[in-house]
Parts: C-alpha cells; structure tokens; sequence
C-alpha cells in the first residue's frame, strides 16, 4: 500500500522535474533505439545472406578437406586429404547420390585478342556442375563428362568476364589463352551474381582436369591422385541425409585409412553452414545488445541519480524528519529509478523501430527488427534501472536526517 | 499530577575523532511535563542543538537514558525513530523546510504518508485541509512555498507539524528567519496551541520570544546552566493530547 503510494510519489516528482527526468532517460532511450537499430540491420543482413546460401541450390552435401597432411609440393598447399578419386567413389558406391560436382580453383592470367585480364579465377569442374551449382547456360554448352576425361581444352565464360573479354561480340568458338593454355570458348553462363564472397559470374570454367594438368600440376599426384578442395555432392529426392552422410563418412575414412575421430574431411549440409553462421551472430548480436544497452542506460542512469541524491539532500532530511524510514528513502529513490528505465526503454523501443524502418528506407539496406533484440534491450535497461538505481538510492536511505536538514 | 512528556537522565553525547573527544552534552537531566511550554536558550556551542537532535530522535545519546511521552527511545533504530518522528513529533524548522515545487496541501499531507498507520487519500486530505484551517490558510491549499510569504510558509510548517496529532511540537527558532510583525503571528499562533494544551519545547536566542514560554532552559558547555520561570501559564492544561 505505502509502496504505491510511494511510487505516486517518485512519479509526480519525475513529472515536476520533467527536464531532468528527459535527461535521464536520454541515455537508455539512445541505447535501446541503437541496439534495436544495429540489430535490425545485421539481421537484414544475415537473412540476405541466408537466402543466398539457400540459393545454391537444394538436397546437397559438402565433403571439404579439413586436415593438412602435410604432403610437400601439393597444388597450392590445398586439399589435404581429399583426391579426385574419391569423388567417384562415392558416385559410383553410395546409394541415394544424384550426381556430384567436384571443384578445384586456379587463379591465372587470361587473354583474348587485345584484351588481358590478371589474376582470374579458373574454376576446374565437372559435368554436372550447372544442374547442381544451379547455374543457367545462357550461349553455347556447357562441357560433358567425356570431355572432362579427356582433358578437352575448352572454357565456359562467367557473364561478366565474356563481356569483358569480349564486349558484345559472340565468344562461342573463339579461343582465350589462360596462362599458356589455348582453351575454346563453348559457352557462356547467365547472370548469377555474387553469392558471399564468391562472383560466380567472374570466373572461367573449364573441365578439373584441364586444371590438374595444366595449372596446378602436383608431383605426387601419380602417387596419391590429384586433389581436390571440395566435393559437393547432390541426393536423390528420396534420399536420407543423415543415411548418405554416415556413408560418405565410412568411405571416405576406409579410403583415407583414417578413423572418424580423426578424419581428413568434413562432411556438411547448407543447414550446417547456415547454422553456424547463425549461432555464432546471434550469440554475439545477443552479446551486443545486453551490453550496450547496460553500459550505457546504467551510466546515465547512475549519473544522474546519484547527482540527483546530492541535489536532494535537503529534501531527503524533510521527509526524513517527518517520519521517512530508510526502506521509505530507498524504495522511493529505486522506484524513480525504475520509472525512468522503464520509460526511457518503452521510448527507445518505438525509437528504434522507427529509426530502423527509417533507416531501411533511406539506406536501401535491408532491416529486420526482430522481437528478441527489442525484448532483451528493454529488460536490459530495466535491469539496469534497478541494479544501478540501488546504489544511489541506498546512499539517499542512509544519509544522517540532521546533515541532510543543514544541506543547503 | 501531569504526565512526563520528555525525562531525559544524565545523557551524554560524545563525538570523537581519532581519540579527540568533544563533549556535546555532558549530563543533561531534563522534565517536561504534558501541557508545557519550555525555551531552551544558550549560546551557539552550549549544545542546544544536540539536546533538540535528541530530544526529536533525529540523533541518539552516547550515554544516559531519554524516555519519550513513556517509551524508552535512546536504543532504538533508525527505522524505528523514523516512527517516533512521524507519531509522537512535530517539527517546526526555523527555515521552514517546505517541499519546494509542492502545494501547501501535499507539504501538510506528506507525515501522514509515512504514518504506519496507513489511511486512504481522502482522509489524508480532510485532515491536511483542516489542519491548514486550523492554521488560517485555508484559501492558499494549492500555493507552492515559493508563492507564500515566509510566515505563511511557517505556517504551513506548522501545519504539517500538527497533522499527526502529535504530543511533542519541537520548534527550532521558528521566528529567525521571519520580520517581527510575522514573527509575532507565529508566537501567537504557539501560544494558542499552548492554551489547548499542546506541549511546546523551543530554542530561541531571543529573549522576547522565550518569554512567551512558561520557563526557559539556560545551556552552557553541555549542561543546564539554570531554569528560569517566566511566569507564563497555560489556560486549559491537558485538553489534548
């Protein structure tokens, strides 16, 4: 009862200082609305970025090299365990696979007529890497399976290098030099864009093992076998995941007489990938708005409460003289606290919905509030209200009433 | 035979630092009985203040005994001179001591606030609103202190004073900051609560206003110097209380 009396109390005093009240509340206004704002575009951020890892493409796995073995000389130092051979083994003794795709990059200097272009990436493939990479063939072909085994001398252009090579010319049939390899033009991709960090349509394709031979040749390869950075492997519609994983997994481990323990490469879906992406963002974007909203709401906060108490001193022995008990003192003084924290976050909450739409707008960035980050900066700042709140407010509830009566 | 309002005996107040001791009180025993009015007078440095501290439960004693309208308060908490205050005293400040920025009547309501006794907020009012007529301010409820003169502002104060029906008024120079036309007016307002009975202790320098009191309280260096009659009588001993 005397409680809520004694929040009426901290209210009116907040509403007749409404100055000083505003000032307070400045702090966890600006540091709600902030976080709700930053949350809300690294959120937007990550959900473009989700829907392009989800854009390369369903129902597939990755098998990566994760461990160097150490091998002297190899093919940029790259691979680690994982050789061409094993992605046909897997294709040839795995149920459920639908077809994979193996890739190894090279990064060479490439000419065509007057034009030179250093440092490109070359993408050494195979057959069925448009159906599974879930790239469109705008001109041309793109090269087959028999080619890849024979080690035809021909290159499929990204969009913007055929542009750039070749302006609107049609590049189908002319011959490029990469490196000191003559390659024929056969085709050329449509427009994919830049997906992470990866420009699918900067590179140049060209059968793997055009790039075994030609550019990235390894003196071990006649012991070990050529090797590779990445299988992607794409499943059957019907297939189980966990089932052809597991199976890769055995394998892999068999070929690499390795045990799983202590395999040489990893196997992972696109929900891993994205799974990790997220946890470790959310926990730091958590991080984030826990913080900032404490560090700054409660230094305000504080700050002000505690010049507050001294500025009150005086006030503080009136009541005190009347019959105002510590727990009387400091309850009045939390509760003001707490008011301000309370307000000030239910401000900064429609502050940083609308700075973020706002900012959405103007920025062409895209923003995504999300209920958790506005949830967690308000209990934040109301935390914070009372954690910091309690110590000027403790300090107000034990000043001596005589000392306090004689402040001027 | 009247009640003992305030018997103090043999208190002692001692303030120390670092093995320097100053002795604030040394020894006071001290009656006053229901119905009295009493000047406590001295020099600055006699200790009058730290006898008033004591006296309104704002300080404790370091030694001696100081029984309240009956009750042993010289051990107790902060918490629970809190009460005494708020129950058994009434302040009056020589500088007022009003919230500022409050209406006459909040100022009047705010003892009742922290009253253990908890009452709703229309009987908080009723009361606040006749104790301001009681002090003949009735048309200024709403005025915040800084639109009152400085006597009516002590008269609020002494409003605030009576809102609890205390049976102690302590009043602290009431008239040092007031000219001597408001001054007078605030004596003749305790000299009315005097006749009806109320119990006054007050510390004055000036000898005009101790007169009003039925005997003053001499204070040097820590003890009571004398007591002096002054030959003032009540009219209605007891009729409240």
């Amino acid at each position: 009862m005397r409680r809520i009396e004694l929040l009426r109390v901290a209210l009116t005093g907040l509403l007749r200082n409404k100055m000083r009240s505003l000032l307070t509340m400045l702090g966890v206004i600006i540091g709600v609305a902030a976080v709700i704002v930053m949350v809300s575009i690294s959120a937007g951020t990550e959900a473009t970025i989700e829907e392009q890892i989800t854009g390369l493409g369903t129902n597939l796995v990755f098998v990566t090299a994760s461990f160097q073995r150490g091998l002297p000389g190899g093919g940029g130092g790259e691979g680690g365990g994982l050789v061409y051979a094993d992605a046909y083994a897997i294709a040839d003794q795995i149920v459920g696979v639908q077809a994979i795709v193996v890739e190894q990059p090279s990064s060479e200097t490439v000419k065509a007529g007057d034009v030179t272009l250093d440092q490109t990436e070359v993408l050494g493939s195979t057959a069925d890497f448009p159906s599974v990479r879930d790239m469109q063939i705008a001109e041309g072909r793109y090269f087959k399976q028999e080619e890849v085994d024979r080690k035809a001398k021909v290159a499929v252009l990204g969009a913007s290098i055929a542009s750039e090579l070749f302006g609107t010319n049609d590049p189908i049939g002319e011959v490029i030099t990469v490196g000191n390899t003559k390659l024929t033009v056969i085709g050329v991709f449509a427009e994919r864009g830049q997906v992470s960090e990866t420009d699918y349509d900067a590179r140049i394709y060209t059968p793997i093992t055009v790039v075994f031979q030609k550019f990235t040749p390894n003196q071990f390869a006649r012991l070990i076998g050529d090797r590779v950075r990445v299988i992607y492997v794409e499943l059957k519609p019907d297939a189980n995941m966990d089932d052809v994983i597991l199976q890769i997994e055995l394998l892999l481990a068999r070929r690499h007489d390795v045990s799983l323990d202590s395999a040489d490469f990893s196997v992972t879906t696109q929900q891993d990938i994205i799974n990790t992406q997220e946890s470790t963002t959310a926990a730091f974007r958590n991080l984030l708005v826990a913080g900032v909203s404490l560090v700054v709401g409660g230094i305000g906060i504080m700050n002000i409460m505690l010049v507050s108490v001294t500025e009150r001193t005086r006030e503080i022995g009136i009541r005190q003289s009347v019959g105002a008990t510590p727990g009387d003192v400091r309850w009045q003084f939390l509760a003001e606290a707490m008011l301000l924290s309370l307000f000030g976050g239910l401000i900064g909450i429609l502050a940083g919905i609308s700075g973020a739409v706002i900012f959405g707008a103007a920025s062409g960035m895209r923003t995504v509030v999300l209920p958790t980050s506005i949830l967690l900066a308000f209990l934040s700042a109301a935390a914070v209200g009372v954690f910091f709140g309690y110590y000027p407010a403790n300090k107000a509830a034990l000043l001596d009433p005589i000392e306090a009566l004689r402040h001027e | 035979m009247a009640r003992p309002i305030i018997s103090t005996h043999e208190i002692e107040k001692v303030y120390g630092m670092d093995g320097f001791q100053v002795r604030a009180l040394d020894g006071v025993s001290l009656q006053i009985e229901e119905g009295e009015f009493v000047a406590i007078m001295g020099p600055s440095g006699s200790g009058k203040s730290t006898l008033m501290n004591i006296i309104g439960c704002l300080d404790r004693p370091t030694h001696g005994s100081y029984q309240l309208d009956g009750v042993e308060v010289s051990e107790l908490d902060r918490t629970e001179r809190a009460h005494i205050r708020n129950r058994t005293i009434g302040f009056v400040f020589q500088s007022y001591n009003l919230l500022p920025r409050t209406p006459a009547l909040e100022n009047v309501m705010l003892p009742l606030l922290y009253n253990p006794d908890h009452m709703p907020l229309t009987e908080r009012e009723a009361r606040a609103r006749a104790a301001l007529e009681a002090v003949d301010l009735s048309d200024r409820l709403s005025h915040q202190p800084q639109e009152l003169s400085g006597g009516q502002q002590q008269r609020v104060a002494i409003a605030r004073a009576l809102v609890n029906d205390p049976v102690l008024i302590l009043a602290d120079e009431p008239t040092g900051n007031l000219d001597s036309r408001s001054g007078e007016e605030i004596m003749a307002l305790l000299d009315d609560l005097h006749q009806q009975g109320r119990t006054i202790v007050m510390v004055t320098h000036d000898p005009e206003i101790a007169a009003h009191t039925e005997r003053t309280v001499h204070m040097l260096d820590g003890k009571l110097e004398r007591v002096q009659q002054n030959g003032v009588h009540a009219g209605a001993k007891g009729g409240a209380g």
